[in-house]
Formats: structure tokens, sequence, C-alpha cells
């Protein structure tokens, strides 16, 4: 397989691009794995990369009901920061932005990491409070964090909203610099080809179906094309989570929401960063396309259909033009929606679980694509090791009864309000 | 181009003032902008989005890929506006985008050349940048691209027009105004259903507006047009586009009211956006057809071969005089008979060896010449057409024979027709193919809300439309439960060569051998040529999914409408699966571009959110207040008096309430009414502390925790009767303690005879606090409120300008206080009475922040330290809660780590020096290495007046074995280290004397 | 837009209305001491990928709570009532329990 570089494709090109090669095989099945990972998406995917490169197994199977990244890989808003505050959580997001700072040349596949910065605004002297302890943690753990006042706000951002007509006038902003965006499906392409050439089958079209057991231990998955027998089975299904861990006879923590997420047409360049609204559950930023990128509140209510409601909609476009009003004559492209698995505190599962030889990673809620590399590198941590490694050492599914609930936003086990 | 002295849908009458860079565009009433543009000889209309090439007009409606420009200016500027949609209007101002210097000589066209470098995921393979652990190449690079991409430029200017929102209901709603969709309004509204029908255009008809005028369709749709605009129960709505089909029946449509003028005129709004309830809706939003691929099929040049007609028969402008109408299907003769009866020389160039003499003879009997088994191999030209490659070939395209030169002007291409069935893939999916049709329809399901007529249910002619169109109608108008009698169908009429009768797979062209003769564009706006397809399924990039994504194709602005069958088709030939194997995307709201600011309606700005006032609001505005926001409500911050900035005010205002006595206006806390004979067990449940024992008269404070143990909110409940209790809550918490009491009442503690009330809106409440409160109030009331007659947690009825009022004794900030209850319509009166007789007492009014002044020098726990992560235990609470008794939470709370005594508790923080620390601010011992997450943080901070130091409250592990230790405040973002002496939080007057006083 | 059966109310939009929770649910009995019972009460759910009973909140009319059916996977609608008067099956814990 080649490498990809700028030589590579005016290579290519001279010889009017028919001699590229597949990105990925589409190999047959083996009898049986050492692994099994469940979920063809960029932390399935990741997982086996990892598996392959960090601790060298390679007799590894990624099973995909649908095709690679067509779940919320492929439907989120792109963005990648790593400003936690509750221990558990601050350090694995800081790995994540660490190894997504390297991501591309690691893999060989621009990603496209856009370090463009990530504004939290703040809207009450309340809100200011909170956020600089927010970052006074990052700080104290090495992470790059600003607070920035109103007038320093609205010299960078001067297109939002500091008329007097503001209903909730802009006090400051918390600023990651080291934020940004990366470019979705190229993050599951990449670890897909990186995985591939390290030897891991991807079959896609293959939805896993149940287990296979043997003495109380899962050896193997049934799919709906035929069984395929592994050592260990992870799960990497997030938003399907509660419906595979059911099959194996485990309640989890976790309830599937929809969220929506919105592109507007494209426009030369007009929003240079990320930014995120403190007085509603907003975020928008600007692809490299051109589309300005919204996100808003889940639909609030269970689901699973992948297709959202018309008052989030007006809702988050509401937001939009409370913050920037010069969006009002815009034009909203399309919209969509990919499923989460909301968890009870808000922040996720990696570790093993009570049916041995049965491995978890879920429960991402909205936080998911930014964690894929570092979820990927823990979860291939956990699985070859047994152990979980200290930066998701908390991200057990028994931490509800032990009493520590990681809950960033403070608002309990209420999973649509985190 | 050339626009006709006769013929036409437009008003020779009306000439319209409208430019495109510039250039006077001689348009008339009843154009659009893309049809003043042909009129006025403009060719080169945009760039297009990759390579920068050259792209004029290429369709008549929503799916325009290229022709796509600014339109206005100032804060009214749009980008991308879709000229073919366009109204031309007085006074309209357009100019092209996405091109530097200039449209005619763009520097970005150069990426044309360099094309084969940018073929598909190209981005993906670059850029990655020599440097490890750096993104800075790619940032660098992405610097450039970004400029590139986009297209049109947008303005942060303020929108100046208004939106609004409607609601409707109707029996059914009909999408489309054509044949199909004037039918099924015809015998829904017959039967007495309400039916609204919406139509995008400005003009009624659909496809029939574009057959020429005195036509036979066209006194057919005037006739029922009458007989609807008769009808009381059916509305019909143009310039109205159905963006989404969503659950619960439940349409979003949005009106262009104003669009088509140069400005909202008399107050009306720009657009209106229209949320629908309809029992049943007729999808009759017809097809778009399809173009042909080959070599330069994007030049401008090259039309859609309908879009052409439709120029003719609509605009009376013959886009050219030497045209060259390809296609594989029957549909395009009559488009070739009426440009050559229009004065054009056509030749029209079929794929099919066969075709019927009949439909032949169509096109041969108004003068155009036919040539069989011809596709057109490439057009030449620079910025427009000037020959066409025309070749023999096979059925699947490829050139047989020789080639040979065609002088053309105008390339109208016919690929055949896609159903647009968008609307209902949006709610229920992904459409089926039907084989007869080669498109995506709906399938067959009698029961769907949804239902397709016409040419959307690939319906094969136009005797089929009308009778599915009508027979739709009866089905809805039954369905909603009406059984009025339908009448006749209106007569039918013949138009020739329906649709895309006789459609041959064959849909691009290729040479001898197998490709495509220069640049073949699939997807134009977004310029995705038929090698990059080829070259993503090298790649293994198969799916339809990861075609779209790595190739782009079908992410423009038309969203696919012209390029994804093509796409698919090409994607079949080379998995050799058939086009249902391959599969489709799915189709995603709005069906069209829409703008924000229609769907916020006025829910911006001010409107926003709703905005809450106490009753007493006007007067603190009044009296010099300045807000603030607290959740939804506004509330007195502090009162400024000369030159005062905050701090000065708060500092004055706190003093003055320990030295005096102050007012505050605390009627935005929640409170809740509970009644009924097992309100004191219904408030054991949800209060941690024990309620049997309160007496009628009295009050206590209490706690609640969530489900999960944790602490949710903390207030005072008085018991104002045997079975009525008045309960009051934080301010940001009232909803949702009410909203958890009423869901345990109606389900886990039904036994309960309790009912909760809020009665947050019904009571105004002032607190006034201070040593000389008893003076005050004993002056301005009838109340005797010694401290033998009101001990403290005890209320009394009293009168107040003669107003009934409750007066409690109870106490936040640690002095002699009262909080006095009063009717909220005569809050201000109180207020007043209050603030009048206080004269006398050396009154002054005090706002939140001073309020939290007082409360931290109490200790009393707020906002900041109920987080929602602490417990009773952290924050020195655990003493309200009995052990004799279960409660909510009471159980959760006890899980080990919540019980862990390393865990950080409330202390007191006595700051030193002059600066007071920031909230946020974490804690870390003396000595060491100040990283991580720290021993604590700060929650509240003040300058105490009392006690005339810099205080605050914070969380802090071992906290309670830690008093009089010296610790370090790190206010990492500010840059500050300060040091604090560990304290009780209770700072001022722990033992209470003053407020029991 | 889900439209929801009031029982008291009528038919209304989901905008009136506030999300509960999965009704299947079920709280302990307040004298219930163990750790478990409360653990699965708050924190776990079947999640079910089809028919789901849930609790709505009227907040924006009769302050009712309702247990309203509803496919997770379809958004179809199916019956409404009164919470006070639903009789809900017991969650796959508290089978597993019994």
């Amino acid at each position: 397989m080649s490498k990809y570089s700028a030589f590579s494709v005016f290579r290519h090109a001279l010889s009017g691009n028919k001699s590229w090669g597949r990105a990925w095989r589409d190999p047959e099945p083996k009898a049986s794995y050492d692994v099994v990972i469940v979920g063809g998406g960029g932390h399935g995917l990741a997982t086996a990369y990892y598996l392959a490169k960090e601790h060298g197994i390679t007799n590894v199977a990624v099973v995909e009901k649908g095709w690679l990244g067509g779940g919320n890989t492929g439907r989120n808003t792109t963005i990648v920061r790593s400003n936690y505050m509750m221990p558990g959580n601050t350090m694995f997001y800081e790995r994540s932005m660490k190894l997504w700072e390297n991501l591309s040349q690691d893999l060989n596949y621009n990603v496209m990491i856009s370090q463009r910065g990530q504004y939290n605004l703040c809207h009450s002297p309340g809100q200011m409070d909170a956020a600089r302890r927010r970052g006074n943690i990052m700080r104290a753990n090495g992470i790059d964090a600003d607070l920035f006042d109103r007038a320093e706000v609205k010299r960078r951002l001067p297109y939002l909203d500091y008329s007097d007509n503001a209903r909730f006038p802009i006090h400051g902003a918390i600023y990651q610099s080291r934020a940004g965006t990366a470019r979705h499906d190229a993050v599951a392409w990449g670890f897909a080809r990186g995985a591939d050439q390290r030897g891991v089958d991807i079959l896609q079209q293959r939805e896993v179906t149940g287990y296979l057991w043997e003495g109380g231990k899962i050896a193997g998955v049934q799919t709906s094309r035929g069984d395929i027998r592994a050592k260990k089975v992870a799960l990497c299904v997030a938003g399907h989570s509660g419906h595979l861990a059911q099959m194996a006879g485990l309640r989890l923590p976790v309830e599937t929401h929809c969220l929506q997420a919105y592109v507007t047409e494209p426009y030369k360049p007009l929003v240079d960063t990320v930014i995120s609204f403190g007085a509603a559950h907003f975020y928008l930023s600007q692809s490299d396309k051109g589309g300005l990128v919204l996100g808003g509140d889940l639909d609030m209510y269970n689901s699973y259909a992948q297709r959202g409601g018309l008052p989030i909609v007006k809702h988050t476009l509401a937001s939009a033009k409370a913050l920037m009003p010069s969006v009002s004559r815009l034009k909203l492209l399309r919209h969509w929606a990919g499923v989460m698995d909301m968890s009870m505190d808000g922040s996720p599962f990696i570790t093993k679980t009570p049916v041995d030889g049965l491995y978890l990673n879920g429960g991402w809620c909205y936080g998911g694509f930014k964690a894929t590399p570092a979820s990927g590198w823990c979860f291939a941590h956990t699985i070859a090791t047994d152990t979980p490694h200290e930066d998701n050492a908390e991200f057990t599914l028994d931490r509800f009864e032990r009493g520590y609930q990681i809950d960033e936003k403070g608002v309990g086990p209420k999973p649509n309000a985190h | 181009m050339k626009r006709l002295a006769t013929g036409g849908r437009i008003d020779r009458s009306k000439p319209l003032t409208v430019s495109f860079d510039g250039k006077s565009l001689p348009a008339l009433q009843g154009d659009t902008l893309s049809a003043a543009m042909l009129a006025g000889g403009v060719s080169l209309v945009a760039r297009s989005f990759k390579y920068h090439r050259p792209r004029g007009v290429f369709s008549a409606g929503v799916e325009e890929p290229g022709a796509m420009v600014h339109l206005r200016d100032g804060g009214r500027h749009e980008p991308n506006a879709r000229a073919t949609v366009i109204e031309a209007f007085d006074g309209l101002v357009s100019s092209s985008q996405n091109a530097w210097p200039n449209l005619n000589f763009d520097v970005g066209a150069v990426n044309n050349w360099a094309s084969p470098f940018l073929s598909a995921g190209f981005y993906y393979k670059t850029f990655i940048g020599p440097f490890k652990h750096s993104t800075k190449f790619w940032m660098m690079c992405e610097t450039f691209i970004r400029r590139a991409a986009g297209m049109g430029r947008a303005t942060h200017q303020t929108d100046p027009d208004t939106y609004e929102k409607r609601n409707a209901f109707f029996d059914v709603l009909v999408i489309g105004g054509g044949v199909a969709g004037l039918s099924a309004t015809l015998s829904a509204g017959r039967m007495g259903a309400q039916v609204m029908l919406v139509e995008q255009d400005f003009d009624l008809g659909g496809a029939v507006l574009s057959d020429p005028v005195g036509s036979e369709s066209e006194s057919w749709v005037s006739v029922v047009r009458d007989e609807l605009l008769a009808m009381e129960n059916v509305r019909l709505l143009t310039r109205t586009t159905a963006i989404g089909a969503y659950d619960g029946d439940t349409y979003a449509l949005v009106e262009r009211v104003s669009d088509h003028l140069k400005a909202p005129q008399n107050h009306q709004v720009r657009q209106r956006y229209w949320l629908v309830h309809a029992k049943r809706v007729i999808m009759a939003t017809g097809a778009i057809e399809r173009p042909l691929v080959f070599g330069g099929n994007d030049k401008p040049g090259v039309m859609l071969a309908g879009a052409a007609r439709s120029y003719l028969n609509r605009h009376a402008i013959l886009a050219g005089q030497n045209v060259v109408v390809a296609t594989n299907n029957n549909s395009a003769y009559e488009v070739a008979a009426d440009l050559s009866q229009a004065g054009a020389s056509v030749q029209l160039v079929d794929m099919r060896v066969s075709v019927a003499d009949s439909t032949q003879a169509i096109a041969r009997a108004a003068g155009a010449t036919v040539v069989l088994g011809h596709g057109v191999l490439e057009a030449k030209g620079v910025k427009a057409v000037n020959r066409a490659i025309i070749a023999p070939v096979d059925v699947s395209g490829r050139a047989i024979g020789p080639a040979k030169t065609l002088k053309t002007d105008l390339i109208a291409i016919s690929g055949g027709w896609a159903p647009a069935v968008h609307l209902w893939s949006q709610r229920f999916g992904k459409p089926v193919h039907d084989k007869a049709s080669a498109g995506f329809v709906a399938p067959d399901n009698p029961d769907c809300p949804i239902q397709a007529a016409g040419t959307t249910a690939a319906a094969a002619s136009l005797d089929e439309v009308l009778t599915q169109g009508f027979n739709q109608g009866v089905a809805a108008a039954q369905a909603a439960g009406f059984t009025g009698d339908a009448g006749e169908i209106p007569v039918t009429f013949d138009t020739g060569p329906f649709w895309q009768a006789g459609l041959s797979p064959a849909w691009a062209t290729f040479n001898a051998k197998g490709k495509c003769q220069g640049k073949a564009f699939v997807d134009f706006q977004h310029d995705v040529k038929i090698n990059d397809i080829d070259q993503a399924h090298l790649e293994g990039y198969v799916s339809v999914e990861h075609l779209k994504r790595y190739t782009t194709l079908g992410m423009a602005t038309d969203q696919g409408k012209l390029a994804n069958i093509n796409a698919l088709s090409r994607m079949a030939e080379l998995r050799g699966l058939e086009i249902p194997e391959v599969g489709t995307t799915t189709f995603r709201p709005p069906f069209t571009p829409t703008s924000i600011g229609s769907i916020v309606g006025h829910e911006h700005g001010r409107h926003f959110r709703p905005t809450r006032l106490s009753p007493i609001h006007h007067w603190h505005v009044e009296n010099g207040a300045k807000m603030t926001e607290a959740g939804a409500w506004m509330r007195p911050w502090y009162y400024p008096e000369t030159g005062e900035d905050l701090r000065a005010a708060y500092v004055r205002e706190a003093a003055h309430v320990r030295g005096h006595v102050g007012m505050v206006d605390v009627s935005t806390l929640g409170k809740i009414a509970v009644q009924g004979p097992d309100a004191a067990e219904f408030l054991n449940r949800m209060y941690v502390n024990g309620w049997k024992t309160l007496a009628v008269g009295r009050l206590r404070y209490g706690v609640m925790l969530r489900e999960d143990g944790f602490v949710m909110d903390d207030g005072a409940t008085a018991r104002l009767g045997e079975h009525d209790y008045f309960m009051s809550t934080t301010t940001v918490n009232a909803a949702k303690v009410l909203a958890l009491a009423e869901h345990l009442l109606q389900t886990a503690w039904k036994d309960l005879r309790v009912h909760v009330t809020t009665v947050t809106d019904q009571w105004a409440a002032i607190a006034v606090a201070g040593p000389k409160s008893r003076a005050l109030l004993s002056a301005v009331s009838d109340a005797d409120l010694s401290r033998e007659a009101l001990p403290s947690n005890h209320f009394t009825k009293a009168s107040i300008g003669s107003v009934e009022v409750r007066i409690h004794r109870m106490s936040y900030s640690g002095e002699l206080a009262y909080e006095v209850y009063t009717p909220s319509g005569f809050g201000r009166h109180v207020w007043e009475t209050i603030h009048a007789a206080g004269k006398a007492h050396n009154l002054r009014p005090y706002g939140t922040e001073s309020m939290g002044a007082l409360r931290i020098e109490k200790g009393h726990v707020a906002g900041p330290e109920l987080e929602g992560r602490t417990t009773m235990k952290d924050l020195g609470l655990e003493g309200f809660a009995s052990s004799k008794k279960p409660f909510v939470g009471s159980v959760l709370r006890k899980r080990p780590v919540l019980e862990d005594p390393e865990r950080p508790i409330l202390v007191g923080l006595e700051i030193e020096g002059e600066k007071g620390a920031k909230p946020g601010s974490l804690l870390f011992p003396a000595d060491g290495e100040a990283k991580g997450h720290g021993d604590g943080w700060v929650s509240s901070t003040t300058w105490s007046p009392a006690l005339g130091c810099n205080i605050a409250m914070g969380l802090l592990k071992n906290g309670k074995s830690r008093k009089g230790e010296t610790i370090r405040v790190i206010n990492f973002v500010g840059g500050e280290t300060l040091t604090a002496k560990v304290v009780s939080h209770h700072f001022f007057d722990p033992k209470g004397e003053r407020q029991n006083a | 837009m889900i439209r929801i059966k009031c029982p008291i109310c009528g038919l209304r939009n989901e905008t009136e209305f506030t999300y509960g929770e999965d009704a299947n649910v079920n709280r302990p009995s307040m004298d219930e001491q163990g750790v478990q019972p409360w653990v699965d009460f708050v924190f776990n759910r079947d999640n079910p990928r089809g028919w789901h009973k849930e609790y709505w909140h009227h907040v924006q009319g009769c302050r009712q709570w309702v247990v309203l059916e509803r496919n997770t996977l379809t958004h179809e609608i199916g019956n409404c009532e009164l919470a006070r008067d639903a009789k809900l099956p017991p969650s796959q814990a508290s089978e597993a329990a019994e």
C-alpha cells in the first residue's frame, strides 16, 4: 500500500489517477480472531489501530453493520477540545488532544486538524466564575486556557451581539487555543487504512445479532453473515450500546437520544474559530468548505430514529441568531441527526464488563468525536492488558454504585441534560 | 439569445431595472433573474466551487447548480442566491461571486489546469506536513483553501427585515401547484375538506407554465384555478416552499412574502414560517430533469432541455440559435419542436437507435433534424459552448463510429427525470427504485399520511397525472373523514410524448476507449467528475455514503438534486450491481436552502427568551438600580449612589444593613402551596429534616436532595394552617422542585392526599433586614413584632398600607430580619409604603450583590455551593438530616465515595492582603508544586465590611482538620497567587445573636 | 413535532410538555434501605429500541404527568394516559429481582 504524499498525488495524476489502490481491503473473515471489535466507527477503528500499533495484536476484526464511519463519526459537528475539569476526565481528553496533534502524521492521512481555538461564552458573573474554575483546573493540569473579559471577546469576535438588545449579554469567555475542528470522515478512513495496513480485517455490511458463549464466557459473535469466534469481544457502538449489552444480559446506565446537527450553504470565511453560546446549548464553527456547522440540544426524548424534530431546529437556529444576528439571511442547507449513548453522568465507559470476555466502550453522550484517538488508545490498553490505563480508570460501570459520578455540568442523573 | 417579440408569460409593458455586475439587464415583469440574464446575453454567471470553471444558467428552477449570485446590498445582502428562482424586481442589484479579481478573469481558474492533482480525496493525501506533533503546516494550507472555498461572501451586518411564524391546521395539505396538485386540491376541496395548496413558484401550473402560451393545458389550469379560488375551504399559497416533513404530521413551510420586492413594504415581513398540521399530504412536487454526462457538459451554453423550453415558453427567450438537443428519452422532442418553431435551427441527437415515428414526427414537423443513435461526446468552447462533437454510440453510450462537429450555441440536454420524493424520504427513509421510470419513488402504502401524485409518483401519462391527483385528493379527504361528492374529473387533454417515456439507460457518452472526452461532470457545483467516481471506486469508497463524502458529490447547495442518480448509475456499473443494490442516500430537510431568520421568527434579540420581572421591577429601574440577569429573571444588582461602582455600592449597602436597615426584593424565590391532609408526610419525604412537629404559625429551613443523594435545593416552608403549607425554593430551582413534587405525587406517592401548586407569581416578597427592621415594620404595620410575640421562625398576619400581608421572621443576612409576603398586585404598593416609612429609620434598598456579601459573611450556601456535585456532608448541612425517616436521596447519599472523609468540605477563607480572591481559584498547600486538581476550590468571595477583610468560601480536602492552616489560592488564568487562612465558614456572629435579637 | 393526546387537555404539541423519563423504572418503596434497588432505579435503563412507555409532564397545560407509549425507532405514538392511572409492567431489573 502506497504512502500518501503530495508526490504520490502528483505521480498518480500523471498516470490519470488510474492506479490508486484500495484504502483498505474488503477481506473474507477468518474463522477466529484474538479480538473482535463490534462497530466500525472512529472509536472501533481507532481501537483496532492502537491494538495493532501499541500492543502488537493484529489478529483483529472490526465488524460493522453498515459502512464504516456511517454512524456518529460521520454525523457530528467535528469539534475537538480538552476543556474538562472533573478528575477522571481532564487528562483523558488531554491525551486525546495530544494524539490529535500528531494524528495526520501518525496515520499518514490528513485528518485536517485545525487548532483554530474555541470560545465558551459566559453571560453572567456566575458563569464567569464557573469558567474560571474550569480554566484554572485546565492550566494546573498543563492544558492551555485563557479567560477573556467582554472587551477582549468583542475585540476578537466583533460580529457577536454586544448590543443592548441582547437578551443575555456577553460577560466574557473561556478560550482554549489548541481546540478546533477535524475532518470527521477522514478520521474513520485514516484509522481504517492504518489498521488495515497492520493486518486488521475490516468486515463491513455484517451486523452482530448475538454472541457465541462457552462456559459462561463470550467466545465470539453471531452475525448476519455467519459466526466469528473471538477470545475477546469489544463493543464500540455508542448509540446502540444498550442494545448490544442487552444481548449479553447487561442493563446499562445509558439512554439513547437523538442529537441534531445543521449546516448552512457555503460562504467565504466568516467565523474563524469555534464558538459556544453560554445562554443556551449551542455552538458553531465554519467548515473548510465554508458551511457554518451548528449544534444544539438533544431532542430530549429517547430515540433511535436518526432524525430530529422541529422544536429543536427552531431552538438551535434561534440561538444562532441571538448569538450572531447576521446569520439571519444565511441559509440552512441541511439538518440531520445521530443517536447518542447518553450516560447518567455525561461521562463515558471504557471498561471490562461483568460478562467475561466482553469489553465496553460507550456512553459518549455528545463528546465522542473529540475523544476518538484516546478512546481507541485507552480501550486498546484495557483489552490488551485486561486493566484500565490511568486515563480511563474512572470510566467504569460500577462508578454509580460507588458514588463516583463524573458530572461536568452538575445536573445529576438526567441523561438528556448532559 | 434573444427575447422574442411575442409569447411568454411576461408583461412587456412593465420593464424592470435589474443589473448584474453593473450591467443593466432587459428584465420584464414575470422574469426571473436568470431569464433577465439570458435576455441580456449574459452567459457567464459564476465560477464553480473547486476548479473555478465558467458556469452559466443551467436550469430554470431550484436545482440550479451554477447561476448563483450576490443579491441586494447592505444588511439585505444575500450570498448564493439562485438566479433561477429570484423573481426580477425593480431595482434588483446582483453581482458575481466566488471569482477574483473578476468573473471574466478569475485567478482561481488555475485549479482547472491542475485538476488531475486535485482529484477525489487529494486533501487527505497531501498537506500532512513534515513536522511531528504539529498542525501548523496544515493550518497554513487551510487558510488558503478556506479562502478559495466557500461560495458567496456573507455580511456581518444585521438583517433589517422581520419574520413571523404562523400555525395552521388543515385536513389536507397539497404540495405543488402543477396539474396533479391542482387536481388533488379540486377533489379534496369539493368534498369539503380544509385544503391548503402550496406552490414554490409565484404562479400556479407547474410544468404547464413551460408549455406554449395558448395551449390547452393553460386553459385547463385557469379553469381549475378559478374553481379553487371560489372555494372558502381552500387556501392557495404561492411563493411558498414546503421545506420539511416532520413527526406528528407537521410540515414546515416558508412563504417568501416580500422577496420579490426590493424591500418589504407596509410593515410586511420578509418571510413567513408556517407550521402546518395536516391529516394528509399529497406530494405533487413533480420531477427534476437529469443531466447527461459528457465532456464539457458544464459549460455555459449547456442547459437542461426542460429549462430551455421553460425560458422559451415562459419568458419568450430563445436561449440559442443553433441548438443541439441531446437526449435519451422522449421528453426532449417537444423541446426541439418548440425551439425550432421559435426560429432556432435544431438538431435533436438521440442516444437511442429506435424511436417511434410518431415521436420523431413531433420534432421533424417543426423543422428540427433528428439524429438517432448518437450522443454528444464533448461540448467545445472556452467561456461558452460553440461546438458539439457528436458520435454514433452503442446502448452503453460508447462511441462506435467517427465523430463529427456541429456548430452550436446551446446544447439542451435531457437524461430523464427524477421524481422529487424528498419530503416523503425526510420522514420515512430511503425511497425505492422504480425500474419503469429508472427513478426513486415512495413505496406504495395507502396508510401513509404522505401520498405522491403525478410525476412524483412516476405517472406515465398526463392523463394518469390528472387522475392520480384527483383520486389522491379523494382518498385524502376520505381519510380525514369527508364523504362529500368529488364530482367529475376535469377533462383531460393531450400533450404528446410525456415525461421520460422510452428512457434509455445510457446516461453518459464515452469515446471508443470508454473514457469521457474532456472533463465530464456529474456534480456540477462541486466539480465532481465521472473519473472522480471511478477513483473513489478504485480506492474502495464504494458505498453511496463513502462516495458522497469522499468526492463531496451531492453535498452542494442543490444537495444532489441533479447528481445523485447519475452517480448511482456510475457506481452500479463499476460494481456490477443494479442501482437498487447500490442504494441511495437519505434526503434531509430542508428541501431547498432556507433562511435562518425565517425559522427563528421573532425569537431573537431581547425576545430570544421570555424575561420574568418581579412585580416591583419598575420601581427598581425608576430608582436607578443596575439590573442583572438571574436565570429568566431580572433582579436589582445594586443601587449606585453618585459615583459609585459595583464594589463601592455593595460594600455600602451591606454595611448599611448591618448598621441600620435595608430592604431587598426577593419576589423571584420559588413559592409552592402544599395542601392536603398528608402534607406533613409529603414534606417529610421531600426534605431531609422532619416536619411532623411543625406547628401552625411556624416555619422551618429545609434541605432537599436529588434522587441520587446530592443536594438539590434549600429554603423555608411555613405552616399556614392544619393542611396548608407555603414552601419557598431558590429562584433557579423553583421549576425543578415543583416538577419533582408533582411527579412523585402522581407516580410513586399516589397514596398521599396532597396538592402542590406554584404560587410564585401570586406573591411578592420583600426582605427587611437590619437592627432597625423591627422598629420600621412595627411602625408601618399593625403587627406586634416583639421578640416574645414573633420569635425567629414564626410568622404573623398583618396589614401594611391597608394590604393584608404575612410577615415571616427569618434571616438570610444574619441580622434581625423579616420577609413580607404580599399578593403580587400589591407588591409595589407595599414596597413603597415600607420605603416611605423607612425614611425615619434610614432605610436603603439593597441588591443581590450585597445580599451575597451578607450571606457569605454568615456562611450560608447558595448557587455556587449548590452546584450539583456537593453533598450535605460536603456543605456542613448533615446536621439537618433526620435519621428517623427516609427521604428523597437518603440511601444513595451514603454511597462509599460520598462518605469518603477526604472529600473537599465547605470552609471559610480569610484572604491575606488587599486583593480579594476570585471565585473559581484553586486551593493548594502552602508549599509544593501547584498542579493537578488541587486540594479544592473557591466558590464565593466578597469583601466583608463587617470583618474588614476579604473573605471567601471554598471546598477543601480534609477541611475540618485544617482550620488555621495557611494555604495558597491560585487563579492561574488571572495570574494571581494569594495566601489565605482556613477558618470556619461562619465568619460573622457565629452564634446568631444578632438575628435572634 | 410530536403530538401528544393529553387525557385532560386533548391533542397538543410536544412543546407544551417536558420529557421526563422511562416509565418502566419502578421507584423502590420509601423504606427500601438497599443501595442496589436505588441504583437500578436512578441509573440503569432498559433503553428499548422500539415501543417505550415514558413520562411526559404537561407543564404548560394541566401540569399532569402522563405515560405515553412511543416508538423510539419510528416516533409513532400510541396510548397516552395519566400517570396516576397507569399500570406499568415491571422493568427488566425488577423482574430479575423477583
